[in-house]
C-alpha cells in the first residue's frame, strides 16, 4: 500500500533516473504517428544511439501525442545540458534519417529539418489536460509519478473529506467536456446525495465524432491521469466500482489503459485499501461494439449492462438511476483528466482560466483545410480566428476561409463573419453550433455547405439506433431531401419540407443523437441559404455537387 | 354559373368512381349544383380549360398519366386526390418493390411491345401540387359527397372518418 | 408526498406520486395517442406519439415514461403537438409498406386508426419501400416485416410476460428489424412457446394468425393487464 511518503520516494527516484541524461529523443508513439511508421523510427534511433555508445547520456523515450499529428512520425530532440534546455521537432521523420539526427545532436546542432517548439501552434497553447502528453512514456507508471501522478488522489484520500473534494470541483467551474457542458460539480453533488447501496463512476471514452480524437490521444498518452481522476470522483461520491467504456477501434488506448490499471493496482493506488486508507475502488475496461449512439449516456449504460445499446428517455437521470439501477457518475475522458490538477492546484486556480461561464481549457482536434492539423489545448474564450489562423497557421494554398464546423454531427458551421467569436459553450450555442467534444473542421471556398450537411446527415442516419421513429426515419428522409438538392432536382417545396422535418426531428427524437442531427442543416441554412437556393436553380457554387455538373451540361 | 367539375381516372381500378356513383339520389343534387365537364362517365374527349374541381382517381404510373395530370393541374383550381391510389400509390405502387419489368409476370399474356411505364409509381401529390386528399380504398360515398358539398360551401370538409384502406 | 395535483390543459387533476403521466391522463379520460405503449408492458418511449409539453421543461416529454410531480403543468394538445404527431405518423407510413387496402389487419389496425383520427391523410416524404420478407415458417403464425413499425411490443410481451425472449431487435437505424432467436426462421425457433401473445399485442398487421384474409385479423389485448398483475403477484 503506497502512502503519500512512499509515493513521494517513488516519484523522486523516477525523476533522478531521468535526470542523468543530457539529451532525450522523444518519439511519438500515439496511434497516428505509429500508423505512419513511428515504431520503426523509434527502433532506428535506439539502434543508432546504441551503435554510437551514447546510451549513457542520451535517452530514446517513446511518448504519447506531440500534437502536430499531420506531420507524423514526429520526434522531439531535447537538449538538457549545456546552453540550457532546447527542443526541436523533426516532422515526418524516416528511419534512415536516424544517423543524421543523432550526429547533429551529438555535435550540439539542431536537426537539419525541424520545426521550432515555439511556433504559435505550440506557444499559444495552455496545456492542463495534455500537460504530460508527448512528455512521458504512457506505458510506465514511474513516468507518471515523476510528473506528480496520483499526488492529487493521495492528497484527497488523506487530507480531504469527500465534501471538500466536491467543493473544490464545484469551485473550479468545470463543465462536462463530452458535449453538453453540464456543470461537473453539480453532477457530482447529485450523485453524492443520491441514495444507493452501490454507486458507480464511468468514464465515457466512446469518442466517435468524425475527425475528433482528443480522448483517444489522452488515453494513449497519459492514461494514469484519467484513472486518477476517476478514483478521486469515486471517493467524492462514494462509489467503489468504475468502468471505462472505450470504443473497440481504440486498440492502443485500450491496451495502455489496461496496463495502467494493472500498474496502479500493483502499487495500491487502485483496489482495496488505496494509498493506505480504507477506501477501495476497482476499475474495469468495457469495450464498445462500434455504435456511435453508445456515447449517449443511457445507451452506454445499457451496453455495459450487456443489453442492446439504445438510449432511454431521461428522467430518470443516471445520477439517480444509472448502471444496474444505481446512482452513477458519468464523465468523459477530458473531464476526468481535468480533475487531478483541480484537486492539486485548487478550484480557484482553475476558475481563473477561461471565461466567466466556461472555465479552464479545452482540447480541440483541428482538422480540414488548415495548415497545422492536430491537437491543441487552449483557454476557453480563445477566438476562432486565433485558433484557425495563428495556431492552425491559416488556410493552405491561399484559399479563402468559408466556415468552421464545431461539435461534430451534432454541431454546426460557423461562417467568417463570426470568426472573432470566443470559443465557449454559450457563444457557440448562440451561433447555432455547439462546443461538443472538440472537433473543429475548417472549410474553404471549395467546400459546399449542402454537401457538408449531407455528409453529416448520412452519418447520423447510419448511426441512428432505430429505437425512436423521428430519428430512425427522419434522418433517412432528410438525407433524401439533401440528395435531391445536391442533384439539382429539389423544389421550393422540398426546401420547405426540409426545414419542417428538421424541426420535427429536433423536437421529437428520443436522445441527443436525433435531437441534434438537424443542426448541421439548420446552421448551414442559417448562414449559407444562398448556397441552398443556388442548388434549387441547379447550380453548386463550390462545384462539388452533381447540381453544378447538370447546369454546366445545360450550357 | 355552376362550378365546373371534372373526374379523371389514372392507374386505379375505377372503384373510386363506383363509390362516387354510390351517392345514389344525392347524385341528382350534385349534378344540379355542379356542371360535370369531363369524366369517364360522360362523353368528352379533351380535358377542358378552367375547371373548378377535379377529382383524380388512380396513381401516376405511365408517361401518359404524367402528361395527363400535368395538363389537368394546369387547368384546375382545386385538385382532389380521390382514394388510396391517388393518395399513396396503393396497389399499383406495389410494383415499385420489384425489379423493372418483373410485375408483368402476373399476366398470362404479357404485352409484346414495351409499356411506357415510369420506373416508380407515384402518388399524385409527388408529381403536381394537390389541394385536398381523400384517402380510402375506396373512399365512402358519404365522404365524397361531403368533399363536393364543402367545396361548394367554401369550408373545409369534415372527413374524419376517412382512412387508408377499406 | 403520496398525492399530487397536476394541471392538464388547464384542468386540475390529482394523481398518486409515482404514477406515470400517461396513467394519470388515461384515468381522467384525457386522450393522448400512443403506439408503442400497451398497458401491462414496460414503457419505452419509442414511438413519440404521446409527447406532451410540460411547463418549465426545455424538451417535450413522453407521457408514458414520465413520472408525475406536484404542480406539473401539462399541455396534451395544441397545434404544434398535433402537427408533430402527424409528422411522426407520416414517417412511419413512409418507412415500410403499409398498404392498408390489402392488409389482414385493415379496420383493426392502430396505425391506420391513428392516421384517420389525427387527420394524417397523405405522406409528403419519399416512400422508402425496403424489400422485406414475410416469415411464414411458423405453423400457426406469420410475420410480415413490411407492416412492422418496430414498436417492440412483441419483444416486450415475449420477454416480460411469457418469459421466453424469443423476439429481439437486430440491426440499427432504418435497417433495424425484429428477429426470432438469433435471426433464424420463426418456425425453427427453439425458444418460442407458440403462445401467440406477440401476435395479439402487435398494433398492425405485421404479426398475424395464418388463414386470415384482408381485414379479418382482429387483435385481443385484454388478457395483458391481468397477466401482468398476476406475474407481479397481485390479483
Amino acid at each position: 500500500m503506497t502512502t503519500p511518503d512512499e509515493l513521494g520516494d517513488l516519484a523522486e527516484r523516477a525523476r533522478e533516473a531521468d535526470a542523468v541524461y543530457c539529451e532525450r529523443l522523444r518519439v511519438c508513439t500515439a496511434a497516428s504517428c505509429l500508423s505512419s511508421g513511428g515504431a520503426a523510427v523509434e527502433a532506428a534511433l535506439a539502434a543508432e544511439i546504441a551503435a554510437r555508445g551514447l546510451g549513457e547520456r542520451c535517452q530514446v523515450k517513446p511518448v504519447g501525442c506531440l500534437g502536430l499529428c499531420s506531420q507524423g512520425p514526429i520526434v522531439a530532440v531535447e537538449t538538457l545540458a549545456g546552453e540550457g534546455r532546447a527542443e526541436h521537432l523533426v516532422p515526418r521523420m524516416q528511419p534512415d534519417e536516424a544517423a543524421a539526427v543523432v550526429e547533429r545532436m551529438a555535435a550540439e546542432l539542431p536537426p537539419e529539418r525541424s520545426i521550432a517548439a515555439d511556433i504559435p501552434f505550440f506557444s499559444r497553447q495552455q496545456r492542463i489536460v495534455t500537460a504530460n502528453c508527448g512528455r512521458i512514456d504512457p506505458n510506465r507508471i514511474e513516468d507518471a509519478l515523476a510528473v506528480g501522478g496520483y499526488e492529487a488522489l493521495l492528497h484527497a484520500l488523506h487530507e480531504m473529506t469527500p465534501a471538500e473534494v466536491l467543493d473544490e470541483v464545484h469551485r473550479s467551474g468545470l463543465r462536462g467536456r463530452g458535449g453538453a457542458g453540464y456543470p461537473t460539480g453539480l453532477k457530482w453533488r447529485t450523485v453524492a446525495k443520491a441514495a444507493g447501496a452501490q454507486k458507480y463512476v464511468i468514464c465515457n471514452a466512446d469518442e466517435g465524432d468524425p475527425g475528433a480524437y482528443m480522448d483517444r490521444s489522452v488515453l494513449e498518452s497519459d492514461p494514469h491521469r484519467v484513472i486518477e481522476g476517476m478514483a478521486i470522483g469515486a471517493y467524492a461520491v462514494g462509489a467503489s466500482e468504475g468502468y471505462v467504456y472505450v470504443r473497440a477501434e481504440y486498440q492502443l488506448a485500450i491496451e495502455r489503459l489496461k496496463a495502467a490499471i494493472r500498474q496502479a493496482d500493483r502499487l495500491g493506488l487502485l483496489g482495496s485499501a488505496m494509498g493506505g486508507t480504507s477506501f477501495r475502488f476497482h476499475v474495469e475496461v468495457r469495450i464498445g461494439a462500434g455504435a456511435y449512439v453508445c456515447g449517449e449516456e443511457t445507451a452506454l449504460l445499457a451496453s455495459i449492462e450487456g443489453g442492446r445499446g439504445t438510449p432511454r428517455p431521461r428522467p430518470p437521470y443516471p445520477a439517480e438511476t444509472g448502471l444496474f439501477g444505481m446512482p452513477t457518475l458519468i464523465n468523459n475522458v477530458e473531464t476526468w483528466a481535468n480533475v487531478p490538477p483541480i484537486v492539486r492546484r485548487g478550484g480557484e486556480w482553475f476558475a481563473s482560466i477561461g471565461t466567466e461561464r466556461s472555465k479552464g481549457t479545452k482540447v480541440f482536434a483541428l482538422a480540414g483545410k488548415v495548415v497545422n492539423n492536430g491537437l491543441v489545448e487552449v483557454p476557453m474564450g480563445t477566438p476562432l480566428r486565433e485558433m484557425i489562423f495563428e495556431l492552425g497557421g491559416g488556410i493552405p494554398d491561399g484559399a479563402a476561409f468559408k466556415a468552421v464546423q464545431t461539435g461534430g454531427p451534432s454541431g454546426g458551421c460557423i461562417p467568417a463573419e463570426h470568426l472573432d467569436a470566443p470559443v465557449d459553450y454559450e457563444t457557440l450555442t448562440q451561433l447555432g453550433s455547439i462546443m461538443g467534444s472538440g472537433g473543429m473542421i475548417v472549410m474553404d471556398e471549395h467546400d459546399c455547405m449542402v454537401d457538408v450537411a449531407k455528409f453529416f446527415m448520412g452519418f447520423c442516419r447510419d448511426e441512428s439506433c432505430g429505437k425512436c421513429v423521428p430519428c430512425r426515419v427522419g434522418t433517412v428522409e432528410l438525407h433524401h431531401l439533401l440528395e435531391a438538392l445536391a442533384r439539382g432536382s429539389a423544389s421550393e417545396r422540398d426546401l420547405a419540407l426540409l426545414e419542417e422535418l428538421c424541426d420535427l426531428v429536433r423536437h421529437t427524437s428520443l436522445c441527443g443523437l436525433g435531437q441534434s442531427a438537424p443542426n448541421p442543416v439548420l446552421s448551414t441554412l442559417r448562414y449559407f441559404r444562398d448556397e441552398y437556393r443556388a442548388h434549387l436553380a441547379g447550380r453548386c457554387p463550390a462545384g462539388v455537387c452533381a447540381a453544378s455538373a447538370r447546369s454546366e451540361a445545360a450550357q | 354559373m355552376r362550378p365546373r367539375l371534372a373526374t379523371v381516372w389514372l392507374d386505379g381500378c375505377s372503384g373510386c368512381h363506383m363509390s362516387l356513383l354510390d351517392m345514389d339520389e344525392r347524385l341528382l343534387d350534385v349534378a344540379t349544383r355542379y356542371e360535370l365537364v369531363y369524366s369517364p362517365l360522360i362523353d368528352a374527349k379533351e380535358f377542358p380549360d378552367n375547371v373548378d374541381v377535379t377529382l383524380v382517381e388512380g396513381a401516376v404510373s405511365t408517361e401518359a398519366d404524367l402528361a395527363k395530370i400535368r395538363k389537368i393541374r394546369g387547368r384546375t383550381r382545386t385538385l382532389v386526390s380521390l382514394g388510396d391510389c391517388a393518395v399513396t400509390g396503393n396497389i399499383p405502387a406495389l410494383r415499385n418493390l420489384l425489379p423493372p419489368g418483373e410485375a408483368l409476370a402476373v399476366y398470362d399474356h404479357p404485352p409484346r411491345s414495351e409499356v411506357p411505364a415510369l420506373r416508380h409509381v407515384q402518388p399524385v401529390h409527388q408529381v403536381v401540387p394537390v389541394e385536398l386528399h381523400l384517402p380510402g380504398c375506396p373512399p365512402s360515398a358519404d365522404a365524397i359527397h361531403e368533399v363536393l358539398i364543402a367545396l361548394l360551401e367554401g369550408r373545409a370538409p369534415d372527413v374524419r372518418g376517412a382512412r387508408f384502406g377499406n | 408526498m403520496s398525492v399530487c395535483t397536476l394541471f392538464v390543459d388547464g384542468r386540475e387533476v390529482s394523481a398518486g406520486a409515482g404514477e406515470t403521466l400517461l396513467e394519470v391522463l388515461r384515468e381522467n379520460g384525457i386522450d393522448v395517442p400512443t403506439l408503442c405503449n400497451l398497458e401491462g408492458l414496460s414503457a419505452v418511449g419509442a414511438c413519440r406519439m404521446c409527447l406532451v409539453a410540460v411547463k418549465g421543461q426545455g424538451r417535450l416529454m413522453p407521457a408514458c415514461t414520465t413520472r408525475v410531480w406536484d404542480h406539473m403543468e401539462v399541455t396534451t394538445h395544441d397545434e404544434r403537438l398535433d402537427r408533430y404527431r402527424r409528422g411522426v405518423l407520416e414517417l412511419l407510413f413512409a418507412e415500410r409498406n403499409h398498404v392498408c387496402s390489402v392488409c389482414v389487419a385493415s379496420g383493426h389496425c392502430e396505425l391506420q386508426s391513428l392516421a384517420a383520427q389525427l387527420g394524417m391523410d397523405h405522406v409528403r416524404f419519399d416512400y422508402l419501400h425496403p424489400p422485406l420478407a414475410v416469415d411464414a415458417s411458423h405453423p400457426r403464425f406469420a410475420i410480415d416485416h413490411n407492416r412492422c413499425i418496430l414498436c417492440t411490443r412483441c419483444v416486450r410481451v415475449c420477454d416480460e410476460i411469457e418469459g421466453a425472449h424469443t423476439w429481439d431487435v437486430a440491426g440499427r437505424g432504418v435497417k433495424a428489424w425484429v428477429v426470432t432467436d438469433l435471426a433464424e426462421p420463426w418456425g425453427e425457433s427453439s425458444t418460442c412457446t407458440s403462445c401467440g401473445k406477440c401476435v395479439q399485442v402487435c398494433p398492425t398487421g405485421s404479426l398475424f394468425v395464418k388463414g386470415h384474409a384482408v381485414g379479418e385479423m382482429e387483435k385481443r389485448t385484454a388478457f395483458l393487464p391481468y397477466l401482468a398483475r398476476r406475474r407481479k403477484g397481485t390479483p
